[in-house]
Formats: structure tokens, sequence, C-alpha cells
């Protein structure tokens, strides 16, 4: 075999392991495959020749399926059997991303290419996810990873508005109590390894000190690795991660850009920068992480005012102040436009311990090194987690809408 | 029809008539328009020489212009390259696409040569000519005040040409509005060699719209992804800096060109960066009609900041350290209306024949030359490979396929390597744009320093950017938005239905006529590919980056690859199977 192959076999193990060390497949389950001139896959398999149909009926140069594992595949499972061809999550990376999530319902290429050549990713009732990519398989991880993210989302979130307005059907309410206790080993733990202290200031330190604590954000499963951003303020730098980095993965993909703007290479710096340079002028905050814990971004869209007039709105728009404790929880749009989170998030973490960003995710800050912000990304999320617990058994005396 | 007017201007500018041609619907939606439909009605004109009267240059704009689209303000200009002989299409931003549609045409196909200088005016009230015969010889700024001047054309569109098309800069442009440059291969002189000297076009009529809701909806989620973007808004970003925002990464990623693609690194540069002009000259914004992005920057004084490729090349590429020396040569190539890309190289080459260092001095007074087709000028305006060859050493001209390299180095990122050997028009950075996912990380980042398994990408990247072109769209949104949401601009646009995969196709029928057209006029494998020198030389490595010569085995393989890909046989010829299966004549 050529060198290609080896090179390009080397990416789909990578992404098939990935998906395992993750927590969202079973060992063995992905099947990825690549194609240059050739298709590869990372493993055989009887599917392989309907998905090689798939990948080469598609101008694509890879492509991800499995069968993610409880308590992910059951709630998939249950937006198919509950939607016609496609289902529409509200949160931050459906919208801006995803835009929808097709369904089929056969592994075929004929029901599949369709529903591909539309968007980047779609489910299978019963089997799994099937995902592409045009430049690497990474993306169609991304992809895969989004969907679980969106689809595990939208369930809790549609199932509290239904129980709160009487409408929640018997099927959601039986899956609950399996759904919750399967998706407690994806509760945050303490890191692994310990989380360096500061403050720093050596480049070296820096680095290291964000490269360890983004592992430990994956690895404690609050943030699917390729989204969520991290930096620190030393030396009249802004240290941020890039771009469509992967949180596991920061060494060589961190940007130090400078705060008079004095040089362009943080152009591949995430795009959150604006955001996270306003924080550190506004006080003395040093260290700044940016998960996407489940549970936050569920309560996060959870708001029961009655006759709102932000409806469907409150992901740019909200002029009540909602808190999970003492967290408050703000509207934004990702990046730099109008509506983004750039303006209304440096506010927000003034004088708090983090924020909430509607639909998307939380952001915590540190003044010496990433130790506090890690813990208070965790307390959030069991916070957040209990309040929607609480929020379930206690929802018949909630007013109606 | 929706979108599309349905009808384009033909004017025969030797007998001075004009008729409109109107074409079956079902040929706008396998073209979509700009580079798609102007290819179309190139085809069968394509094995006449660039100067034959016949040849037709042809103006096109797609579907999108002069509606709420987002960057739907670009259009398509198209012919036989003078530079390569190769087919050659530039998309060019300012108000000419969205005017010509509110004049009631998708374009312009001109043919024929008039007998002298003339200027052609077109509105919703017809069509007329003009004696230009004054402008000859005026500077770029000049004609356009001029022609703004001109009675109700004071918001028209002006396409010009300047004095380097007049006398023969066989990559002399045709510039719009003033400041929007079709710029590469030469498209200026195949205007001038017509005797064609402007074009004014105003008029107010609205383009069709199916579904305006829908419409909303697709700018909704192409504008959340462009403020999601840092490379186009963030703080850091082309909006801020201008395309000159990628100049300090070249730098940082040591694949800045320098001294004629000898080395990589270029000492001076870390004073000549995007913040360093926008400090210098106190920069505001400016763009195209239809954007928001505004990528364009002009000084306090009026001064005109130079893009990236210029910022480039005209300083590392030669090595000159002046900021003040590379505005103003950028100033001189804007008032002669000519390619910087291809002067900077030329020059680049000339210096490296001569074995002289081209000063800020010697760098404006040769452009002036190039410009007035004067002294060295004249053989250095033919371009760098005519120059070097006429020097006995056609090697050290940094070209593809006769066309000048763009300020990436291949040996920075490899997959320009074969994007550039590929590339229908010769030497061009923007038909596969490889540095998007090797550089700059998106959609994700792909390793920079391998050339394994980038055929597809780059064919793909090729079908894509295709189908930008033919939209006609920004490339620079495609940094943040994909065809799946142009897709549904297109449906709202056009009551198309189409999908991000469908206009990949659309997109790869495009390019491989135009491989065909090219395959016509003699180039097969041996013109797909890059100097010797990528393949034997090491760049500038630094202590931590290491900028090896391209692999040249690996670089044929992906070149085989490529073929297979694209269906072309293993000389890089079209194959009679391909051509069916892409409804095109063979
Ligand atoms: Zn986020
Ligand atoms: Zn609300």
């Amino acid at each position: 075999m050529r060198c290609i192959g080896v090179i390009m076999l080397k990416l789909l193990n990578k992404y098939a392991q990935k998906l395992v060390v993750h927590g969202l497949c079973a060992q063995d389950s992905p099947l990825v495959g690549g194609v240059n001139d050739v298709v590869l896959w990372n493993r055989k398999d009887p599917r392989s020749a309907e998905l090689e149909r798939i990948i080469t009926g598609l101008n694509i140069n890879s492509m991800i399926f499995a069968r993610p594992v409880e308590p992910f595949a059951s709630i998939l499972d249950y937006h198919c059997r509950n939607s016609e061809s496609e289902f529409v999550p509200e949160d931050t990376e459906t919208r801006t991303f995803l835009h929808s999530i097709p369904v089929a319902r056969t592994l075929t290429a004929t029901e599949i290419i369709p529903l591909l050549q539309k968007r980047t990713g779609c489910v299978i009732e019963g089997q799994g996810i099937i995902c592409s990519g045009t430049v690497s398989p990474e993306q169609a991880f991304v992809v895969f990873s989004s969907i679980i993210f969106s689809a595990f989302v939208k369930f809790f979130v549609d199932f509290a508005y239904a129980l709160h307005s009487g409408t929640a059907d018997e099927e959601a309410k039986n899956m609950l109590p399996e759904l919750l206790a399967a998706y407690d080993q994806f509760l945050p733990t303490s890191p692994a390894t310990a989380l360096e202290t500061g403050p720093f200031s050596m480049p070296d330190e820096i680095l290291q000190a964000m490269i360890t604590a983004g592992q430990a954000t994956v690895d404690a499963r609050m943030v699917d690795s390729f989204f969520g951003n991290i930096s620190y303020f030393a030396n009249e730098h802004v240290y941020i991660s890039q771009t469509g980095s992967s949180m596991d993965e920061l060494a060589s993909c961190i940007d130090a850009c400078p705060l008079d703007n004095s040089a362009s290479t943080g152009i591949t710096a995430s795009s959150e920068l604006v955001a996270h340079r306003d924080i550190y002028l506004a006080g003395d905050q040093r260290a700044i992480l940016h998960g996407h814990p489940k549970f936050s971004v569920i309560m996060s869209m959870l708001c029961f005012e009655h006759n709102c007039e932000n409806r469907g709105k409150c992901h740019i728009r909200c002029n009540k102040q909602r808190f999970v404790d003492d967290i408050p929880i703000i509207p934004g749009e990702v990046g730099t436009g109008p509506r983004g989170l750039s303006h209304t998030l440096p506010p927000a973490v003034q004088g708090r311990r983090g924020a909430i960003v509607y639909g998307h995710g939380v952001f915590t800050v540190g003044k010496h090194d990433f130790c506090t912000p890690f813990a208070n990304l965790a307390k959030i999320e069991k916070s957040c987690r209990e309040a929607y617990l609480k929020l379930i058994t206690e929802s018949a005396s909630l007013p109606r809408f | 029809m929706h979108g599309w007017c349905g009808k384009i201007l033909r004017v025969n500018l030797g007998d001075q008539t004009t008729d409109e041609l109107r074409l079956d619907p079902q040929i706008y939606a396998r073209n979509l328009g700009g580079k798609g439909l102007a290819g179309e009605l190139l085809f069968e004109h394509f094995q006449r020489r660039w100067d034959d009267p016949q040849m037709p240059l042809v103006l096109m704009t797609g579907p999108l212009n002069n509606t709420s689209s987002p960057t739907s303000g670009r259009m398509t200009v198209m012919s036989r390259s003078p530079l390569t002989g190769t087919i050659c299409d530039a998309s060019v931003g300012g108000k000419m696409g969205t005017m010509l549609k509110r004049a009631g045409y998708d374009g312009i196909i001109l043919s024929g040569k008039s007998r002298s200088w003339s200027g052609l005016l077109i509105s919703e009230s017809g069509v007329s000519f003009t004696d230009a015969t004054q402008l000859n010889g005026l500077g770029i700024s000049d004609i356009h005040t001029h022609l703004q001047a001109a009675p109700g054309m004071g918001k028209a569109a002006h396409a010009m040409i300047g004095p380097a098309a007049e006398q023969g800069v066989r990559y002399a442009a045709i510039v719009f509005d003033g400041h929007y440059f079709a710029g590469r291969g030469g498209l200026g002189l195949v205007m001038a060699e017509k005797k064609l000297k402007y074009i004014s076009v105003a008029g107010q009529q609205k383009t069709a719209v199916f579904d305006s809701e829908e419409l909303k909806g697709a700018q909704e989620e192409i504008y959340r992804l462009v403020a999601a973007s840092p490379i186009l808004t963030g703080d850091l970003g082309i909006s801020n800096y201008g395309t000159g925002a990628l100049y300090d990464l070249m730098r940082s990623r040591r694949m800045m060109p320098t001294a004629n693609f000898r080395q990589t690194y270029f000492e001076p540069s870390a004073a000549m960066n995007a913040a360093a002009y926008k400090k210098r000259y106190k920069t505001k914004k400016f763009g195209c009609a239809g954007c928001h992005i505004l990528c364009k920057k002009v000084g306090a004084k009026g001064e005109i900041i130079p893009e990236f490729e210029t910022m480039s090349h005209f300083s590392a590429l030669i090595g000159n350290p002046d900021l003040d020396a590379v505005v103003e040569a950028n100033r001189i190539c804007n008032e002669a209306g000519m390619d910087t890309i291809s002067a900077g190289v030329t020059l680049a080459t000339y210096a490296e024949i001569s074995g002289q260092e081209l000063g800020p001095e010697k760098l404006l007074k040769l452009l002036a030359d190039i410009a007035a087709g004067r002294g060295e000028g004249a053989a250095l305006g033919q371009g760098s490979l005519h120059f070097a060859t006429e020097a006995g050493c056609p090697e050290v001209a940094m070209v593809s396929k006769g066309m000048e390299f763009p300020a990436y180095d291949p040996r920075g990122a490899q997959g320009m390597a074969l994007a550039y050997a590929t590339s229908t028009r010769g030497g061009c950075h923007l038909r596969a744009y490889p540095i998007s996912h090797e550089i700059l990380r998106k959609p994700v980042a792909t390793d920079r320093f391998s050339l394994s398994g980038k055929a597809r990408i780059i064919k793909i990247s090729e079908d894509m950017n295709a189908v930008v072109d033919s939209l006609t769209a920004c490339k620079f949104l495609f940094f943040a938005a994909s065809l799946e949401e142009y897709a549904r601009a297109l449906y709202a646009v056009t009551g198309m239905q189409t999908s991000a995969q469908q206009l990949l196709t659309i997109g790869e029928r495009i390019y491989y006529r135009e491989r065909i057209m090219n395959a016509r006029n003699g180039f097969s494998a041996k013109d797909d590919d890059i100097p010797l020198r990528f393949f034997e030389q090491s760049g500038s490595s630094s202590e931590t980056i290491q900028i090896a010569p391209v692999n040249r085995q690996e670089f044929l393989q992906e070149r085989a690859a490529y073929y297979r890909i694209r269906g072309l046989d293993e000389n890089g010829l079209p194959t009679a199977e391909k051509c069916a299966a892409l409804g095109l004549s063979c």
C-alpha cells in the first residue's frame, strides 16, 4: 500500500478512537471512512458496501457511521419516532451549524444520499448517526458530537416544557429514569491530573496550564471537544485557543494576541477573543474557561415567563434577569455581531464566577489559574442538573402557560 | 423568471450593433451565472486566439446579484488569457454586478473590434456607443472621475482599462468603479484589443425574488456564521484589517515568498504588517455593494491600502523594506490598471536574473516603465515567463501555465502545490484555496506539510469555488458559511430546488468544461505543474518550523489521483466517458 493510504488510515483511526474515548460510542462501534481516489475504512464491516455507495455518491472525503451509547441512542430514536423527516433543536450549535437534523429509516444509499446532499449529518432510526466531511474526518466527528449534544438538550428541554404545559407524553416519562441513570457516567468528574496553580507569567507555563485545563474539561465531559475555548491573560497578551481547536488537543493550537493588536497572527484565534479580552480589561481576571455542559444549556433554555414578548428570541434578547444560583443567564450569539456575546458576556461576568449563555454554554473566570474556573464550571453544571430534576419533580405546582 | 433577468446583451463593437440573447431557463439552471454561464457562452469560441475580434469578452452576473443575499455584489469577467492562453475568468466586486441587473441584463457579451477607442453606455433606455479617444493615456482615477461626471452616470457602475492595457501589458486589468480589479490574466488587454475603453451601466430595475421570507432566513443563517468567524469579523480579521490581516500569519508560518521564492521569510516583514498600515495611514473601511464585511481599506488622505498579495510581493518578494514604497507601487499599478501579483513576480524574476536588489526607487521606476511600455518596462510587461524565457532561463519564472504565483509559498502549505498546478487559469490561489484548511483552520485544520489525500479535497474545493463564482458570491464568506446556506439563498431567490451537494455537481461540470477548453488549446499534464525550485530547495526554516521541499513523487502521485478523481486520463485530458456523464461535448 502507498504511503497515502497510511496517513489517511491514521486519521480514520484517530477519530474512531476519539468517539470511544469521549464516551460517545462503544469500542469497535465507529466505522470511519475516508476517500481520496479510493475508499478506505478503519475496520471491516458488513455494512461497508452500502456505506461505500453513499461515500462515493457524494462529493465528500470522509464519513462516520456509528451507534452512540446510552442514553444518547434512546434519545435519538425517540426523536426519530416523533419526527416525520427531521427535527430542529433550538440550541446554538443547531442554530449556527446544523440548522436541522434529518431522519432516515434505513441505512441505504437511496435514502441517505439525498439527506446528506443537504445536511452534513443525519440520524438513522435504530441504527445511529451518519455524517460527512469534505476535508477531514474531523468534520464528521464534530457533526456527530453536535448531533448528540443537540438531540440530548432538545429532549430534556422539550420534556420540561411539555410537563409544564401538561402535555408530556407517557413514552418520554417512562424513558426518563433510565436516561438519567445512563447519563450519570457523563457528570463532571474531578481532573485526573491536578491543574497547575498560578499565577503564570512564562509563556511555556501558560501554554502548559491551558493544555492541562483543556484536557480536563473534555475528560470531565463538560465540552464536546471541538467547541469551547480557553484563555489566559499575561504579559499584555491574551493567550487563547484557536478557532475550531479541540480542547483536548491544544498543543500548537494557542495564539498569543497582543492587547494593542500590533500583530494579527491571532486571526486564527477563537471567535470569542473579543469577549475574553474585554473581560480581562474590565477587571482583574486572568483565566477564562468556556464549555458546553449539557444541563447548564438545558436550564438556560427553560424560561417559563408568561406571555414573554421575547418568546422565540431568547437567544438574542431577553429582558428578564434570570439566574441559576448566582450565575446569570444571558442572551448572545457566537462572535462579534450586533447580537454577539462579545457585547453581553463581559458585563455579565463582572464580579461573578461566570455566566451561562442561552442555549450555548458556560463561561467561568479565575484570578490566578484554571483551578477556580474549572471547579465552578463543574459546580454550575451540578447545580443546573439539580435544578432541572427539581423542576420536573415539582412541575405540577408551577403556573401553566 | 426569478433571480435571473433572462436576457443577455450582445454587443458587436465592429459595427456598433446590439441584440439580446434569451437562453433556455435550463441553461441558467445548469450554469447558475457568473463563471458558469460565461463558460457556457465561450465554449464554442474557445479555439480562437485571444486577439481574434470574434473572441468574446463576457461580463456575467449571477442570480443573487441585486437581491438582499449577502455579498451579492460580485460578478465574473471571462475570456481567453493573453498571458497564459488558458481560459481566464476573474471574480470582481464593486457595483457592476448589481447595476447590470438593474439595467435588466444578466450579462454582456462583447465581440468585434471598434475602429477607434470607444465607450459603451448601458441603461434601461438603451445602449449607446461613445468616442473615448480623449481618455487615452489617463490614469484610472482620472478616467473614473470623468465617467462619473457624465450626465446621469454619477451613480452608475463603470468598468475601464488604463494605460497598461493600451500599452499591451499582458497582465493589464479591467478596473471596476475605480478600485475593484478583474485583475489576473490580462483581461484588460482583451478589452483593449477590442478598442473598448470603458463600460458604464445604470439602471433601477428590481430583481424578482421567489420567496423573500425564505431569503431572510438564509440571510440570517449566513450573517450568523459571518459574525461567528474570527477570520472575517473578529478583532484581528479581514473586516478590521483587510486581507492584509493574513500577512502576519504568513510570516509566522514561514511561508511568505521572499526573494523570488528562494526564501520564505522576510526579516523586515514584522514592521510591515496590517497593523503598521492601519497605524501609519489611519485607515477606514470600504467595500462592494451588498457587503457588510468591507474588506478594503483607505488611508486618511485617500491612500489606497494594498491587499495582502500586493503587500507581500512588493515587500518580501522583491526585498523592499519600505512601507511607503509598497503603497506607492500599489498606486502606480492601480492607476495603470495592472495586476500587482504578476507585476511583483515579474520584477522579482528580473531581480533574480539581473542579480540586482530592487530598492524602492528602482521598483517604482520599473513599474512606471511597464505601465508606459518604456525601456525595460516593455519586456517586463510581457510577464515573468516571457521575460525569463527571453533571458534564457525560463525556470526562474515562478509561474504555472504562465501565470505568476500569489503570496503563498507551496512549501509552507503543500496543498497549494497541487492547487497551483491544476488551476485552469494557471498560478492562482483562488481555485481551491487550500490555505483555508491548511492555515486558517476552515472548515477544520489539515496537515499543511503533507500532500497526501489532498487530491480529492482540492477537486471538491475547485468545484465549490466554481459554484461560488457562478452564484456570484464572495469567496471570503466561505471561511464562515458553506454551500448549505447558499443553497437556501439560491432557492429563495430563484425557486430552484437544490442542495449543497447538487450545487457541487454543477460546479464539477463547470470546472470540467474549463479543462476541455484548455485541452483543446493544447494544455495537458505537462502544464499541470509548478517550477522545480519548490521540489529541490528548502524554504527558510526556523528552530521550530521546518520548511522542506515538496516531495516530487508525492506530488506526482497526488496529481495522478486528482486526474482519476476528476475523470481525466493519465495525461490530464478529458475523457469521452466523463464528458458524457456530465452532459458536455468532448
Ligand atoms: Zn461555545
Ligand atoms: Zn425569555
